[in-house]
């Protein structure tokens, strides 16, 4: 597949929001300004764009069956696929931690910026969902799962800034009382996930 | 003996996880397309938050502050390994429609919430029970949307065709919208306008 349709393809039509629900409990509790919420789109794209091409290395070398026989070609039958989740979110989980601390001593003023969000981020399901989507559809080489985690970062991004600006606006309208905050906020959500269906016929 | 209950039935309806706290919502719509993966999907949570804070909860004397969020991820995903490992073997095919969503569990941020909010400072037996309440309720709430997805968009329930095909030879036709991803969204928004409702006029 050639890196523009995927990235594309990764941003508006597989968008991890409206097409798969991913991260949604950050960009619901997060969305209620657009300046947070694009900071932490920033944040969530950096992190994707690092750790979805080193997990396709862990799980090329390390966990897909028979990956192994780079060590010894008696390694060839071990299959640690089982291991994956575990693996995968400690990876996750020391990249958003050493992300952070690089931030913080080299780029203050991004670490400012960032800051808050960046813990957040280890137990964000869009960047756990998006290594594991990687690994099903067995991208074929580091390139393509780089460019996955750009658009499906850049893709949050898009989502929860569009959705902080509609609730920004949604203020100053008249809301039935148990709909108000989180219910009006699903219902939009729902609504701009039918617009995006409008992508899926692209072909390029 | 009304600890325990208040334990179990709260989260159901006044402190729902996913209503009213809004977390664990990631993995609570895709699933939600049929009955049968969002019972599964239920039943899964419902294991792993329950049997997370009872181990979280025997060690919260041992674990050192600073490494705690770490500790729980472990925690959670050998848990989590195990139920895969489980659903692969005994229902394949509902493993295969679960697909990315089962590794998702140890992301889902009530289990993690419940971990830190409740586990960390409660007993074994009570953190047990606050898990098993929060994990019914997310499951009920799943079971709903999925109820309503499934029988508006196929017409089934579990599978087994429900509408009876008079209906459909006099015009009725199935939804096609509510089995895709944006319905689960607008369906779930009006439990929570109705929940919210409800509880407002007690």
């Amino acid at each position: 597949m050639n890196l523009f349709s995927l990235f594309i393809k990764s941003v508006f039509v597989d968008n991890m929001i409206f097409a798969y629900f991913l991260g949604m409990c950050s960009y619901l509790a997060v969305s209620k300004t657009v300046k947070t919420s694009a900071g932490l789109g920033l944040a969530v794209t950096f992190v994707l764009v690092v750790t979805v091409p080193v997990n396709y290395l862990i799980n090329k070398y390390l966990l897909s069956p028979g990956a192994l026989s780079w060590l010894s070609p008696k390694l060839a039958s071990v299959d640690l696929s089982f291991l994956t989740y575990i693996l995968f979110i400690a990876i996750i989980a020391a990249i958003v931690q050493i992300l952070e601390m690089l931030i913080e001593t080299f780029t203050p003023a991004l670490h400012s910026a960032l800051g808050i969000f960046l813990p957040l981020i280890a137990v964000n399901c869009a960047i756990l969902g998006c290594s594991l989507f990687m690994q099903e559809r067995g991208f074929g080489n580091i390139g393509e799962a780089a460019v996955y985690g750009l658009g499906s970062g850049l893709g949050w991004l898009l989502a929860i800034t569009a959705i902080a600006a509609i609730r920004e606006k949604l203020r100053y309208s008249k809301i039935p009382k148990g709909l108000q905050g989180v219910g009006i906020a699903f219902i939009i959500t729902g609504l701009m996930g039918v617009a995006f269906m409008a992508f899926m016929g692209i072909k390029i | 003996m009304s600890n325990w209950k208040k334990l179990v039935i709260e989260p159901l309806r006044k402190t729902n996880p996913v209503t009213v706290l809004v977390l664990g919502i990631c993995s609570c719509l895709a699933v939600t397309a049929q009955l049968k993966p969002a019972l599964v999907m239920g039943a899964s949570v419902t294991v792993v938050t329950a049997l997370s804070n009872l181990i979280i909860s025997l060690l919260r004397k041992g674990i050192p502050n600073r490494i705690r969020i770490i500790v729980q991820l472990v925690v959670v995903a050998t848990l989590v390994i195990m139920i895969d490992q489980f659903l692969k073997a005994f229902a394949y095919d509902v493993s295969k429609q679960l697909s990315v969503y089962v590794g998702l569990i140890i992301t889902n941020c009530i289990i993690m919430g419940r971990l830190e909010a409740f586990a960390l400072q409660n007993g074994p037996w009570e953190s047990f029970l606050d898990g098993l309440g929060n994990g019914l309720g997310y499951s009920l709430i799943l079971v709903i949307v999925a109820f309503f997805r499934e029988l508006l968009g196929s017409g089934t329930l579990l599978g087994y065709q429900v509408i009876p095909q008079s209906f459909y030879e006099a015009g009725y036709q199935n939804n096609g919208l509510m089995i895709l991803p944006p319905m689960a969204l607008i369906v779930i928004g009006i439990v929570i306008w109705i929940n919210n409702s409800k509880t407002e006029t007690k």
